[in-house]
C-alpha cells in the first residue's frame, strides 16, 4: 500500500464509457432500422390469420414460429417493435418538458411555488408506479391514448425533483448572480442560463425513464389494458404464448428478450452520457 | 425519545395521506363526462345509467361526493364493491396476508442477491468482476416483472417437483414454498437499485479511516468487511429501498397475477378487469398507505443501525 494514492472515488475512469455508449447507441440502431425495414424483412402480414399452420416451430418458412392463430412470430415482432418504441420515446417527452420546468420553477423561486410542487410529487410518489398507472388507465379507459396520459401525469415527478435540487444549489452560484446584476428577467435567467448547466441529470435519467415506460406500456399489454389485440406488441404475446408454456414455450420468451434488449441498449446510452456530459 | 419521533413522523403523514385520498377520489373522476357512461360503456340504456348515478352519488355535486367519501373513510368504509355487492374492506381483509409475506419474501431475497454481488464488485473495483456487476442492473431495469415470472414458471416450477405452478397453499409451510419464485421475481425487479447503492456505499465505506484503523488493529479481512464495512454501507440501501419501495409494491401486484397469488394486487387487477371502481379505488388508496406505512418503518430501521441519526 502506498503512501499517498488519490481516492479511488476521484480517479478518471477508464475508457469504459464511451464503449457503453457505441454499444448502445448500436444496438438501438439495429433495432430501430429493423423496426423501420419490417415491411421489406418479412412477406407476412403481422395481422393475417393462418389457420393452417397454428403454433408451427422456428423453420425456414417461419423464422421464430407461427402463434396460435398461426401469425409469424418474427414479423409480430418487428410491427411490435415499432409501436413500443415510439410510445416508449413519445411518452417521455411531456413528463419530461413539464417536471423540468416544474422543477426549475419551484427551485429558483422557492417559497409557495416550491411547497405546491413539492407537495405533488411527495403525494404522486407515495403510490406505487403500478397502482398509479394501472388506476389512471381504468378510469381513463384501455388503449394508447390513456397511457400517454398517464405517464404525463405520473412521470413528470421525477424530473421535478431531480430539476428542483439542481437548481435550487445553482441558484447561489456567480453566474446566476451576474445575470440578475445585469437585470436579465426571470425567465432568461432560467431558460438561457440555469437550464443549460443543469440539464444533464434530467436528460440521462429520461434515458432509464424510456426503459421504465416500454416496460410499463408492455406490462399494460400483458393485463389486457394497454395496447388492444389484435395490433402487434409484445406485452400481448408474451400474455398470448403463456397458454402454451409446456409445448411451445418460445411463443413468452422471445418479445421479453426484444424487450430486454430495447432496455440495455436505452441503459447503455443514459450510462454513457452521465460520463461523456459530465463537466469535468 | 423514539416513541416521540415516531408520534411526530405520524402528525406529519396526516396532509400527505389527505393528499393521497384527494387524489384517489378525483382520479376516477379525471374522465370527462359521465362516470356511469365510461363504466357501463356506451350502449348502456339511459335508464341503467340513470339509476347507477342515483345508486352511486354520481348525481350530486362532486365536493359533496368527495365529502361522503372521506366521511366513509373515516368510519373505515371504503365503499361497496359493484360486482360483488360487498363492503371493499371485507373483500380485502383476507388479502393482505399474501401481499405481505410476498413483500417481506421478496425483500429478504434481494438483501441475498445484492450483497454478495455488491461485496465483490466493490473489492475487485474496476475490474472485471465490477464490470459485470455493473452492467447487471442496465439489464435489469429493463426485465418486466411478468416475464421474468413466466421464465420461471417455464424453466424452473414446470421441471421442478417441489414447486407449486403458481397459487397458494393451505398450510404455513405450502404458503412459504409458493413464495419462493413470486419472492425471487419481485426480487430481481428491485435488486438492480440495492446491488448499485450497495456497491457504491461499500467503495466509499472502505476508504474510511476507520477501516484503515480495523485493519491497522490487524483484524482479518473478513471481520474488517462484515463488521465495520457492511454495517456502515447497508444504511444508505435500506433508504434506497424505502424510496424504491413504491417499485417493489407495484411489481408485486403483477407478479400475485402471474403466479395466481390471492393478494391485494390480484385483486385490484381483477377489479380493474370487471370495471369495478370502488374496490379499485379503494385499493388505491390502501397500496399508498401502505408504501407510506413502510416508508416510515425504513426510516425507524435506518435510525435504529445507525447510532448518529438523532431521532428528534
Amino acid at each position: 500500500m502506498t503512501a499517498i494514492s488519490r481516492p479511488k472515488s476521484l480517479r478518471t475512469p477508464r475508457g469504459r464509457h464511451s464503449y457503453s455508449l457505441a454499444i448502445g447507441t448500436g444496438l438501438l440502431g439495429v433495432t430501430v432500422v429493423a423496426a423501420i425495414l419490417a415491411p421489406w424483412l418479412t412477406p407476412y402480414d403481422p395481422l393475417a390469420h393462418n389457420l393452417e399452420s397454428i403454433l408451427a416451430p422456428p423453420s425456414s418458412d417461419h423464422l421464430l414460429g407461427t402463434d396460435h392463430l398461426g401469425r409469424d412470430v418474427w414479423t409480430r415482432l418487428l410491427y411490435a417493435a415499432r409501436l413500443d418504441l415510439l410510445i416508449g420515446v413519445g411518452a417521455v417527452i411531456t413528463p419530461f418538458v413539464t417536471g423540468t420546468l416544474l422543477g426549475a420553477v419551484a427551485g429558483y423561486y422557492g417559497g409557495r411555488i416550491d411547497m405546491a410542487v413539492s407537495a405533488a410529487t411527495d403525494m404522486l410518489f407515495a403510490f406505487p408506479y403500478y397502482v398509479l398507472i394501472i388506476a389512471l388507465v381504468f378510469s381513463l379507459g384501455p388503449g394508447i391514448p390513456s397511457i400517454f396520459i398517464a405517464m404525463a401525469i405520473v412521470a413528470w415527478v421525477s424530473y421535478a425533483r431531480i430539476v428542483r435540487g439542481e437548481v435550487l444549489s445553482a441558484r447561489g452560484q456567480q453566474y446566476v448572480m451576474a445575470a440578475k446584476t445585469l437585470g436579465y428577467t426571470d425567465l432568461r435567467i432560467i431558460v438561457r442560463h440555469i437550464l443549460p448547466n443543469v440539464i444533464t441529470q434530467p436528460v440521462t435519467y429520461a434515458m432509464s425513464d424510456i426503459v421504465v415506460i416500454i416496460v410499463g406500456v408492455v406490462t399494460l399489454s400483458y393485463l389486457g389494458l394497454g395496447v388492444p389485440p389484435p395490433t402487434p406488441d409484445w406485452g400481448s404475446m408474451i400474455a398470448s404464448g403463456q397458454s402454451f408454456l409446456t409445448t411451445q414455450w418460445q411463443l413468452s420468451t422471445i418479445p421479453g428478450i426484444a424487450v430486454v434488449i430495447v432496455g440495455l441498449s436505452f441503459s447503455l446510452i443514459g450510462d454513457g452520457l452521465t460520463h461523456r456530459l459530465r463537466p469535468e | 425519545m423514539a416513541l416521540r419521533y415516531f408520534l411526530r413522523r405520524l402528525l406529519r403523514m396526516i396532509p400527505v395521506i389527505l393528499g393521497m385520498t384527494i387524489i384517489v377520489f378525483f382520479m376516477i373522476h379525471l374522465v370527462p363526462g359521465d362516470p356511469a357512461r365510461t363504466l357501463l360503456g356506451p350502449r348502456a340504456p339511459a335508464e341503467a345509467v340513470e339509476a347507477f348515478n342515483l345508486r352511486w352519488g354520481f348525481d350530486r355535486p362532486l365536493h359533496e361526493q368527495f365529502l361522503s367519501f372521506l366521511g366513509g373513510l373515516l368510519q373505515g368504509n371504503l365503499g361497496t364493491s359493484l360486482s360483488y355487492n360487498v363492503p371493499t374492506t371485507e373483500l380485502v381483509a383476507g388479502r393482505f396476508t399474501p401481499t405481505l409475506l410476498l413483500l417481506g419474501i421478496s425483500g429478504m431475497f434481494a438483501m441475498l442477491i445484492s450483497l454478495p454481488l455488491a461485496v465483490v464488485a466493490a473489492l475487485r473495483e474496476e475490474r472485471t468482476p465490477d464490470h459485470v456487476v455493473r452492467v447487471i442492473p442496465m439489464v435489469g431495469l429493463g426485465l418486466p416483472a411478468f416475464w421474468v415470472g413466466i421464465l420461471l414458471l417455464t424453466f424452473v416450477a414446470l421441471r421442478v417437483d417441489w414447486l407449486p405452478v403458481g397459487g397458494y397453499g393451505a398450510t404455513w409451510p405450502d404458503r412459504l414454498i409458493a413464495m419462493i419464485l413470486p419472492g425471487l421475481t419481485v426480487a430481481i425487479g428491485i435488486a438492480p437499485f440495492t446491488i448499485r447503492s450497495l456497491r457504491s456505499s461499500l467503495i466509499e465505506v472502505m476508504e474510511a479511516d476507520y477501516i484503515a484503523t480495523a485493519r491497522a488493529k490487524g483484524l482479518t479481512g473478513v471481520r474488517v468487511l462484515w463488521s465495520h464495512g457492511l454495517r456502515n454501507a447497508v444504511i444508505p440501501t435500506v433508504t434506497v429501498l424505502g424510496v424504491n419501495l413504491g417499485w417493489l409494491v407495484g411489481n408485486t401486484l403483477i407478479v400475485e397475477k402471474v403466479f395466481a397469488l390471492p393478494g391485494l394486487g390480484a385483486l385490484m387487477i381483477d377489479a380493474v378487469l370487471e370495471r369495478d371502481f370502488a374496490v379499485v379505488q379503494g385499493l388505491a388508496l390502501i397500496f399508498g398507505l401502505l408504501v407510506v406505512l413502510v416508508n416510515l418503518l425504513a426510516d425507524v430501521v435506518r435510525a435504529s443501525l445507525d447510532p448518529r441519526v438523532q431521532l428528534t
